[in-house]
């Protein structure tokens, strides 16, 4: 362990050089955008996509780290999901360590908490807690537990049983449009998770009530713990499902920061529906001999295949 | 009450919820009904009519409701979620585990048509586990009142609380037991009536009967103290120890199973305290609940005035003989 402990010591952890912007909200009432500089008062850099790229791998290679240090994690659904919330966090969410507790920021709920790993490093990264903290990851009386709670800073639901996200998302994007309030909801489901019930209780519902300011995002990377969605119990067509129930529906590359910004940040895309983004994704992607292989779900990598994994990475920064 | 004293009718702890929801509606625009296609049965229309924009209707869908109930509470809405009981504390348990009680949001469960209201409907429509369920989640204050002042003081209560309340209404039009400037205190027994032969130690609509069983006892001469102990959780054990240790036998009525109920919790109670004493759980055996109304099914349990008077005696002889 103390190879591991030099390798991630002597990796650089990019700047935080934040900057204030006044972010833009859509008003349903009036049809328009509304402008009014001051009511944001975001502390949010503007990565270059070059930048984000950047800094997913560095996220990829602490959740690794963490991962290895608990010897416990799902390591495949982390590395499927860690672009979606590096963009989430560092480009599209209007919340910070200063504002979270402040009634108008963007609510976000890791429906799929097991990825929970991905999320911790993500927060820790945007200054919520300090990175080291998570050496206690899953140790006795620690609070980063295996599943996201609310005793870590950032953290808005205690998640981790499937089919909650969604349905408890829809009540805060409700709340909103019951108090005009700008914020917006994001959650994020597993593919696998698309066979709990609740969801499409959740699914009915959020359409029926108009929420626009609700996005469902889907970690679309077609295996669960058992094996392929399609074998398991297939979702699909799984766009045509959520169209069916009323939702404006977007696919994207999960893995493109592209078009995860545009996409993402365009919430409330179209007035009057929610959002469901289908990003399709690869489970351990970033590293060759996990991606796409099942027995990455909650696979803990070995010394070698740790040392493996961050050389891999490593060579995706040099790039 | 005095031991002499008529009951006297009043309304459904039902009415009473859905009057006392409007009016802390009217003043705080931040409270909240959801439904699950239930307003009727839960006595809401009025509310729905009169605070259109604090209802939320979700549909027949109870998973949904809780959540949803949740991330409202999250944004700061005071809600109270209700449903009949039967489903709302098994079908969304996990939710009410994981949304409210795990994450503390302060959601108001609301069980409504509760223990064998629905009686003649069968099984499916009987809430008998409700409060074993319940009992054993972490931080959920359980409150069954037994009449109107109660069900009011309970739903007050629990809107102006932090916690994760639940909260269970019968359909019965239930006796006044108390006063209206009478104390009522989450977590704090009511004594309906006092004595020192028998102990009722009853919750919800079973205190009516168990005073009644009282008034029966005292013209035989045998003195019973009748408690209502509306919050079973947190569990008001200062009161069970003291009917304990005073009173010669304990007896527990709950319109609910025997197993994992008020009965066990007094039981476990006392035995830990190292008190002794004759005890009888009264309440719905583990067998498939005999058809038949609300009231058939009490009387053949025993959950009757007559019924449990007569339980009282026989505990009483078997301590004299």
């Amino acid at each position: 362990m103390g190879n591991i402990q030099t390798r991630i010591e002597s990796s650089s952890w990019p700047s935080d050089n934040r900057r204030r912007e006044n972010r833009p909200s859509w008003n349903l009432e009036s049809g328009t955008w509304n402008l009014e500089l001051g009511t944001w008062n975001l502390k949010m850099k503007k990565y270059t996509n070059l930048e984000l790229k950047q800094k997913s791998i560095h996220l990829r290679k602490a959740l690794l780290k963490y991962i290895k240090l608990a010897n416990a994690g799902h390591t495949g659904g982390d590395l499927s999901c860690i672009d979606i919330l590096n963009v989430l966090y560092n480009d599209v969410l209007n919340v910070s360590p200063e504002t979270v507790n402040d009634p108008n920021r963007d609510r976000y709920i890791q429906s799929k908490g097991h990825a929970v790993e991905a999320l911790y490093v993500v927060l820790a990264d945007a200054g919520f807690f300090p990175m080291s903290e998570l050496e206690t990851l899953c140790k006795y009386q620690s609070k980063y537990v295996g599943h996201p709670t609310r005793k870590v800073k950032g953290i808005e639901f205690n998640t981790g049983a499937l089919g909650h996200g969604l349905p408890i998302s829809a009540g805060l994007a409700l709340a909103a449009k019951k108090d005009g309030a700008p914020y917006r909801v994001f959650t994020m489901l597993g593919d696998g998770e698309l066979a709990e019930g609740s969801n499409w209780e959740a699914a009915m519902m959020a359409a029926h009530y108009k929420l626009d300011n609700l996005v469902a995002i889907l970690d679309h990377n077609t295996l669960q713990i058992t094996g392929r969605n399609v074998e398991v119990c297939s979702p699909h067509p799984i766009a045509e499902k959520w169209l069916a129930f009323g939702w404006n529906v977007i696919e994207v590359n999960g893995h493109d920061f592209e078009q995860l910004r545009e996409v993402l940040n365009a919430a409330p895309a179209v007035p009057r529906k929610p959002t469901f983004v289908l990003a399709n994704t690869v489970k351990g992607k970033g590293i060759s001999f996990m991606e796409d292989v099942k027995k990455w779900h909650h696979g803990v990598p070995s010394d070698e295949e740790y040392e493996k994994a961050l050389t891999e990475l490593d060579a995706q920064l040099a790039r | 009450m005095k031991i002499t004293d008529q009951l006297i009718k009043g309304k459904a702890n039902l009415e009473v919820y859905s009057e006392t929801l409007i009016e802390l509606g009217q003043a705080d625009r931040n409270i909240m009904a959801v439904t699950s296609d239930s307003r009727g049965s839960g006595k809401l229309t009025p509310f729905a009519d009169k605070l259109p924009e604090q209802l939320v209707e979700v549909g027949i869908a109870e998973q949904n409701l809780v959540g949803v109930a949740a991330g409202l509470a999250a944004a700061g809405k005071k809600v109270f979620a209700t449903s009949p009981s039967c489903f709302l504390a098994t079908r969304s348990l996990e939710q009410i585990k994981n949304d409210v009680a795990y994450s503390n949001y302060p959601v108001n469960l609301v069980g409504i048509s509760a223990g064998v209201s629905y009686g003649a409907l069968g099984s499916t429509h009987h809430s008998l586990h409700d409060v074993a369920v319940l009992r054993a989640i972490n931080n959920i204050v359980v409150v069954v009142p037994a009449d109107n002042f109660e069900a009011r003081e309970a739903v007050k209560a629990a809107a102006a609380s932090d916690k994760p309340f639940f909260l269970k209404f019968g359909k019965k039009n239930m006796p006044h037991l108390h006063t209206a400037d009478e104390k009522f205190e989450i977590g704090k027994a009511s004594i309906i009536v006092e004595g020192t032969d028998v102990a009722f130690i009853a919750c919800g609509e079973t205190v009516a009967p168990a005073f009644e069983a009282a008034q029966k006892l005292n013209e035989q001469g045998i003195s019973a103290r009748v408690i209502s102990m509306h919050t079973i959780k947190p569990l008001d054990t200062e009161t069970i120890l003291k009917a304990a240790r005073e009173c010669k036998t304990v007896i527990t009525v709950e319109e609910h199973s025997v197993n994992g109920g008020l009965g066990e919790a007094c039981a476990s109670t006392i035995l830990e305290a190292g008190i002794s004493v004759p005890f009888k759980r009264v309440g719905l055996p583990d067998e498939e609940t005999v058809a038949g109304s609300q009231a058939e099914i009490f009387n053949h349990y025993g959950i009757s005035g007559e019924g449990l008077a007569r339980t009282a005696r026989t505990c009483i002889n078997k301590i004299q003989t």
